[in-house]
């Protein structure tokens, strides 16, 4: 028993999220190796993010099972939290604050001493090169510069599993590399577990030990890139995603909260 | 410890960096002092009460401090726009810790606001009891605890700013003007007295009033018992509702 939890760093099993009568998770299962890199694919709408945040413990499931590093994110959502770092798909910075005082912030809720803290913040915001404007306030910031701040903080306590949803969107290649390269470091040398979302298929063929596929709430396919590649008869892994989930463009449900946010500017005061 | 330290370090940074918000929070309660204040005083030393600035004084630091605390308690409501909130709600630290940090800086920022402008009264002609301001303190603390937590409570429930007009309006105005913080309630109808005793702000001005010198309706001491077990309560509220949050 002990080395199939050591085996399997995240467990899912039978995971279901129901929003009153919409299903947006409709029981899937997959694993995760300790040490993989993990791409969760799918095309918009498709239930990536709910369960990411059922992972993180923002959501309850309605039903089904998880573990999360030995332990269950629904019963102990504080053990769990513990285990993990996320990297959000949409914002989640304090504006009001400088660059510097959001790492901190992060590096002391998550229980890290002040030298260490202070050497990753140094590094991390180098690597991410926003070193030079850490005494700036977020709210100066452009959208890219918000980003790889975030990616920077979400890397600073160096979690055992790193949750990272559409890390790279919106940023130009020579920022994703540098990003991808440090993750890959940490991959391996610190053998920290990479969950990631992406609708950047050569990421996910790179950089990915293994692949699922979820579309309309339920997984299509699991395996690494090469598998998928052969069972759809593609060759290349966005031949592969175009085949498994069809040509049409999906509708994404715009919640209540994602239109306040367009309009936060008006509310600002 | 570090936790709280933080939390409360962050809401003090934002209220300093926001100048709008610190000169639209004193203009208000000035803008009661000067128009009521003097507005009405003549009519209230004719009707033989004594000077009305002495008498609404308590009652403005008293609103100064309630809408500064159940702004700071709102806040979270921007917090979970800006998402800044999934930040605080993943992190490994309790969800009480996040609460009593959280609360902690708002209602040190809502003291702080009834402070200034306890200041600002001063010049204005209010002369209060010096010995006992310490105990007037105190009711400006737990008035300041009391609406943070409040706050928070509310923006637990809430998922956007549209519900936040109708607090304000049926939850928040009533709870001031009917709280005796502008006139005196001895003679008041049965049906308003009836609810100044239900409403905790009207303990609040009236320990406050009767701490800075002037008259008490309730008595000093049940004003704090009151009080201050309707802020332990409240805070129980308000961090059961906030550990309930799904983002």
């Amino acid at each position: 028993m002990g080395v199939i939890k050591i085996m399997n760093i995240i467990e899912v099993d039978n995971l279901t999220k129901k929003f009153k009568e919409f299903t947006a998770v409709d029981a899937i299962s997959f694993q995760v190796k300790q040490g993989e890199v993990f791409a969760f694919l799918g095309p918009n709408g498709a239930g990536k993010t709910t369960t990411i945040k059922i992972l993180t413990t923002l959501l309850k499931p309605t039903a089904g099972k998880i573990s999360l590093n030995g332990c269950d994110p629904v019963k102990n959502a504080n053990q769990a939290r513990h285990s993990f770092g996320i990297v959000f798909q949409d914002p989640s910075l304090d504006d009001e604050l400088t660059a510097f005082e959001n790492m901190e912030f992060h590096g002391v809720i998550y229980g890290l001493a002040k030298k260490v803290r202070r050497e990753r913040i140094e590094q991390l915001l180098k690597i991410v090169e926003l070193w030079d404007r850490k005494k700036e306030l977020v709210k100066n910031f452009s959208g890219g510069m918000k980003r790889r701040l975030e990616i920077a903080r979400g890397l600073l306590h160096h979690p055992k599993i790193l949750f990272l949803d559409e890390p790279t969107l919106g940023l130009d290649p020579q920022t994703r590399n540098h990003i991808w390269s440090y993750i890959k470091d940490l991959n391996k040398e610190e053998g920290i577990t990479v969950f990631f979302t992406t609708h950047y298929m050569e990421e996910a063929d790179r950089a990915a030990d293994a692949i699922a596929i979820i579309d309309h709430g339920r997984i299509v396919i699991q395996g690494s890139s090469n598998e998928l590649k052969e069972k759809t008869g593609a060759a290349t892994l966005e031949d592969a995603f175009i085949n498994l989930t069809g040509k049409p463009i999906r509708q994404e449900e715009v919640s209540g909260l994602d239109r306040l946010r367009q309009n936060r500017r008006l509310f600002r005061h | 410890m570090k936790v709280i330290y933080i939390l409360w370090l962050r809401q003090i940074k934002r209220y300093l960096r926001s100048r709008a918000r610190i000169v639209g929070s004193i203009g208000q309660p000035l803008l009661f002092l000067l128009a009521l204040g003097f507005g009405f005083g003549p009519v209230f030393q004719r009707a033989g009460e004594g000077s009305y600035l002495q008498f609404l004084s308590p009652g403005i630091i008293a609103m100064s401090i309630l809408f500064t605390a159940v702004f700071s308690g709102i806040e979270i409501i921007w917090d979970r726009q800006f998402g800044f909130l999934k930040e605080t709600l993943v992190a490994p630290v309790s969800r009480l810790e996040i609460m009593i940090g959280r609360t902690l800086g708002g209602a040190t920022v809502a003291f702080f606001q009834g402070l200034v402008i306890f200041i600002i009264t001063i010049p204005l002609g209010f002369h209060p009891e010096f010995v006992t301001i310490p105990l007037g303190l105190l009711f400006m603390l737990l008035i300041a605890f009391f609406f943070t937590a409040l706050g928070t409570a509310i923006a637990s429930i809430l998922k956007d700013m549209q519900g936040f007009q109708l607090i304000m309006n049926f939850i928040i105005m009533p709870t001031f003007f009917l709280s005796g913080a502008l006139f005196p309630v001895n003679d008041l109808p049965q049906a308003l007295k009836v609810i100044l005793a239900v409403n905790p702000l009207a303990y609040g001005v009236d320990g406050l009033r009767g701490a800075l010198g002037g008259a008490v309706y309730f008595g000093i001491g049940f004003d704090l018992l009151i009080l201050g077990s309707a802020t332990i309560l409240c805070l129980g509220l308000g961090s059961f509702l906030f550990t309930k949050i799904q983002v």
